[in-house]
């Protein structure tokens, strides 16, 4: 009802009070206001001309460790060292594999047309789970998991591609909270919500990837910086998605490009799971922006679309979730550049049948907005069938300020850190460490002068007042010292740099 | 013993109110709590091995080496340890029978072991007390997320007919008229009038509740790249955890284990208890009817009950609810606009066995601080389990 309200009256009224019924004509443009020429937002930082790092290294120049049919890939993983390759030959792995390390590449060995296999069997939830950074995995067939094929959940530097996915449950290829990643060619279907879904990332490409048969193919969700280029995206319910999701901690979606992208016969009934965000997707959508910010949509084929070719709205679209305050819900500064568009519209569904029915009609645009946001420009109006509603206002793009000929990728051109640069000198970061180490662990136990649970910093100072290498030995593996004290726990947890500076550090303390 | 013969006694002591004198003289310490590094300027920085990882756009939500958000700390030792005798001292609520630390325990994983909690004046609330521990990276406060920050959080308690009962004039009055609390200020605030101020109530509290840091538990050994910190059964629920099927950490995000945000659940509330509009009833807005913040699962194992109004007595059935159907739990007519990471995973008995494994590794309560033996204002403190409400 509450949609009806949103989609049907809100425009009925406006049709009402500002055009009149009679007008007889679908088209609800806006008053022809000053034209506006657009030009991009001063404050992108868009990689343009940097011929980026396209996320990570390629093999890393460790250990190779060979995985084969009937051996545990985990088991590797779990051995393997920072630069080491995992190299996985044909056969079928019916585990859950997690990358808790950094630097890992996990290789897919395919021989003759036979990928090596994850199956999940319907019953595993994932097949690969990283938090590292710096992770690779490529060129896996990934089948039957109920969660993700790849989740990644926050390693910046990542590299996805040449995986095929089948049917993994509710998304595909999944980084989230990752800085500077790379997905391509990978093809992927079955998927219940979004096959490849960037969420809450910045800096990525996904290129190359075929997508068809997923309820959503494309999404980019709570994102900055991302371009999504080449990539054949059919037969979804809804091809590429930019979308601006409320309720997250991570609130905007901006400077996204969609381009190259063939974006045909998007018409797949959707499967969603009731109540997720892309089951207000309706079925026969090419490309659709929700309240992101900063969006070309640019050289791509659009064919074929049987409800709408490129839709753009606020966050009225979806009905059922709570309001967040800190999400800003018009897509501004929209560009629509020069596009292929053609029989998009004529069979819509869902809501947008219902909003298309209002103005009179029954086949859907190539291009329809509802009529929030500012800025929002497209090159040549005169090539689109369009579909504004409540004063939607486009402004022509200057082709010139808009041409992303320049841009070869969104990555960054270094890699993304990880962990916060310290622009000092080694001794010094060295004592940051040890610090950090001191007063965040060892202060739980011992204060300087007096004894709290262990003994005084000043007497375990008396004792080894000019051997380090002593206290970081003994805090690995502590034994008891004291009758009257507990035996300290083991502090093999730090690294030995981080042992050795923290016992540096805590030779120094002076209260 | 018979309450009335201790609220006699508590009658006794404040009836005399500012006569009553500890019997030894209280200093506050020059040091700082453990967690924090004592700078030049005499104010405690927080000093954790988290702070050599990035976050996403600095919001401090990720994965296992993921940083911190913002948070607050430069307090002076002085100011939070002055906090600490504020906050353990049943001076503050109108009758002497509550402090901040009859619901926020040490010793209960800084909550206070009920459902929902009782006030000085012995009224029942209708919310669980929250778990005080890592305050400091925070930046909305109470259930239904209507403070954000942490001096306007403590005028909740303090001042609500439901728990401390008292007012600012009542508050102020009681203060200045113990002198050991006179010193105390004026040696935490020496640039101050010698007369107690609110502000200063306020201040001293958030350093104390600023101070209560917990990121040392095996989780975060594990985080910091220990591979054996966690049994593989907790390796298993880490994985659930994380998972998209179960979908835990998509709320209850690393390093906090909450990503802060509001969120429609669901959860039933205890019988006979009327429906908790929660966050609606700050904003107005009925599509988070029935949304509160998501709590932090740090040191979750100590606080049952679980959930905003305690209706889960262990963790087990705490983590049943999400895996029992979406919307199982709300009644009839009631329309909640429930998040869309609620769903159905179809969890495991033994999956959420594991989930509880490896919630139960995010337990660190090192740095818990000390309940002070003695008070300023002379009365003794006292725990969740021995809080009897006045009259």
């Amino acid at each position: 009802m509450k949609r009806l309200v949103r989609w049907l009256i809100l425009p009925l009224l406006f049709i009402a009070i500002g055009i009149g019924l009679m007008q007889g004509w679908y088209y609800v443009f806006p008053p022809k206001a000053e034209r506006v020429v657009q030009s991009a937002d001063a404050e992108l930082s868009r990689n343009i001309g940097g011929a980026g790092s396209l996320a990570v290294p390629t093999l890393a120049q460790g250990t190779i460790h060979e995985v084969r049919d009937g051996d545990s890939i985990q088991e590797a993983v779990l051995t393997a060292q920072p630069g080491d390759t995992v190299m996985v030959y044909p056969g079928t792995y019916s585990e859950t594999v997690y990358i808790d390390k950094d630097d890992i590449v996990l290789m897919g060995v395919v021989e003759e047309g036979e990928y090596p296999t994850l199956d999940g069997n319907k019953e595993l939830n994932d097949a690969i789970l990283y938090s590292g950074s710096d992770i690779t995995i490529d060129s896996f067939k990934i089948m039957d998991y109920k969660g993700n094929a790849i989740m990644g959940q926050a390693g910046n530097n990542f590299v996805i591609r040449n995986n095929l996915v089948i049917d993994t449950g509710v998304y595909g290829i999944f980084p989230q909270f990752g800085t500077n990643g790379l997905i391509e060619h990978n093809v992927l279907t079955g998927i219940e919500d979004a096959a490849i879904y960037v969420g809450m990332s910045d800096h990525i490409d996904v290129r190359h990837n075929e997508v068809f048969g997923n309820v959503a193919g494309i999404e980019i969700e709570n994102t900055r910086h991302a371009l999504v280029e080449n990539n054949y995206v059919y037969d979804n319910a809804g091809g590429i998605l930019a979308f601006i999701t409320p309720g997250l901690p991570i609130k905007t979606t901006y400077d996204v490009i969609i381009r190259d992208n063939f974006v045909v016969n998007n018409n797949h009934v959707n499967f969603a799971e009731p109540g997720s965000i892309v089951a207000n997707v309706p079925q026969g959508t090419g490309i659709l922006v929700m309240a992101a910010d900063d969006v070309v949509i640019e050289n791509n084929i659009i064919t074929g679309n049987n409800s709408v070719g490129i839709g753009i709205t606020d966050l009225s679209l979806v009905t059922d979730v709570s309001k967040d305050p800190g999400s800003e819900p018009n897509p501004d500064r929209m560009v629509i550049m020069d596009n292929v568009m053609y029989n998009n519209g004529s069979d819509p569904k869902g809501i947008l049948k219902d909003l298309i029915s209002v103005v009179g009609r029954d086949t859907g645009p190539d291009i329809m907005d509802t009529g929030k946001g500012s800025g929002k420009c497209i090159a040549d109006v005169n090539r689109y069938q369009t579909l504004f509603l409540l004063g939607a206002d486009y402004g022509v793009c200057d082709r010139l300020e808009y041409a992303t000929d320049g841009l070869f990728t969104m990555t960054l051109e270094d890699m993304a850190p990880t962990e916060v640069k310290q622009d000092v000198s080694d001794a010094d970061f060295e004592k940051e460490i040890g610090k950090r180490a001191y007063y965040g662990v060892c202060t739980g136990c011992h204060t300087y002068s007096v004894r709290m649970i262990g003994p005084s910093v000043k007497s375990i100072q008396a004792l080894y007042f000019d051997n380090p290498e002593g206290i970081a030995e003994y805090i690995n593996d502590p034994i008891k010292k004291r009758d009257d004290y507990p035996e300290m726990p083991p502090q093999n947890y730090l690294t030995e740099e981080t042992r050795m500076a923290v016992a540096k550090y805590m030779l120094g303390v002076r209260e | 013993m018979n309450r009335w013969i201790i609220a006699l006694m508590l009658g006794g002591l404040l009836s005399v109110g500012a006569g009553a004198e500890p019997a030894a003289t209280i200093e506050l310490s020059p040091y700082c709590p453990p967690g924090f590094e004592r700078v030049a300027s005499n104010n405690c920085e927080l000093r954790s091995l988290y702070q050599q990882y990035p976050s996403l756009q600095s919001q401090g939500v990720g994965g296992l080496k993921t940083g911190l958000p913002a948070y607050r700390d430069g307090f002076s030792p002085q100011v939070i340890d002055l906090g600490r005798y504020l906050f353990f001292d049943p001076v503050l609520s109108v009758n002497g029978t509550q402090s901040c630390a009859t619901c926020h325990d040490p010793s209960r994983g800084m909550a206070d072991g009920r459902a929902v909690s009782i006030g000085a004046l012995g009224e029942e609330g209708t919310r669980s007390a929250p778990s005080l521990w890592n305050l400091a990276f925070q930046d909305i406060f109470f259930w239904d997320g209507r403070a954000a920050t942490l001096e306007d959080q403590v005028v909740g308690p303090l001042y609500s007919e439901q728990e401390m009962a008292n007012t600012p004039a009542n508050l102020l009055q009681t203060l200045n008229g113990i002198p050991a609390y006179r010193d105390l200020f004026q040696v935490a605030f020496p640039q101050s009038a010698p007369d107690i101020t609110l502000d200063e109530i306020y201040h001293a509290l958030a350093g104390f509740e600023a101070s209560l840091v917990s990121l040392n538990s095996r989780y975060d050994q594990y985080a910091h790249g220990y591979a054996d910190a966690l049994t593989p059964p907790e390796i298993e629920g880490l994985n659930v955890f994380r998972s998209f099927v179960a979908r835990c950490a998509e709320c209850h995000t690393p390093p906090l284990f909450t990503n802060q945000q509001i969120a429609v659940i669901g959860t039933p509330e205890p019988d006979g208890m009327s429906r908790d509009v929660g966050a609606m009833g700050v904003t107005g807005d009925a599509s988070m009817r029935g949304g509160f913040k998501v709590p932090s699962l740090r040191n979750i194992e100590l606080t049952a009950p679980y959930m905003h109004s305690g209706k889960y007595d262990s963790l087990w059935d705490a983590t049943e609810f999400y895996t029992l159907g979406r919307g199982h739990a709300v009644p009839e007519g009631e329309h909640l606009y429930l998040h869309w990471h609620i769903w159905e995973p179809e969890l495991t008995d033994t999956e959420i066995d594991r989930l509880v494994d490896f919630m139960k590794t995010l337990t660190d309560t090192r740095f818990a601080p000390r309940v002070p033996e003695v008070l300023p204002s002379g009365l003794s403190p006292i725990s969740a389990e021995a809080f009897i409400p006045g009259n």
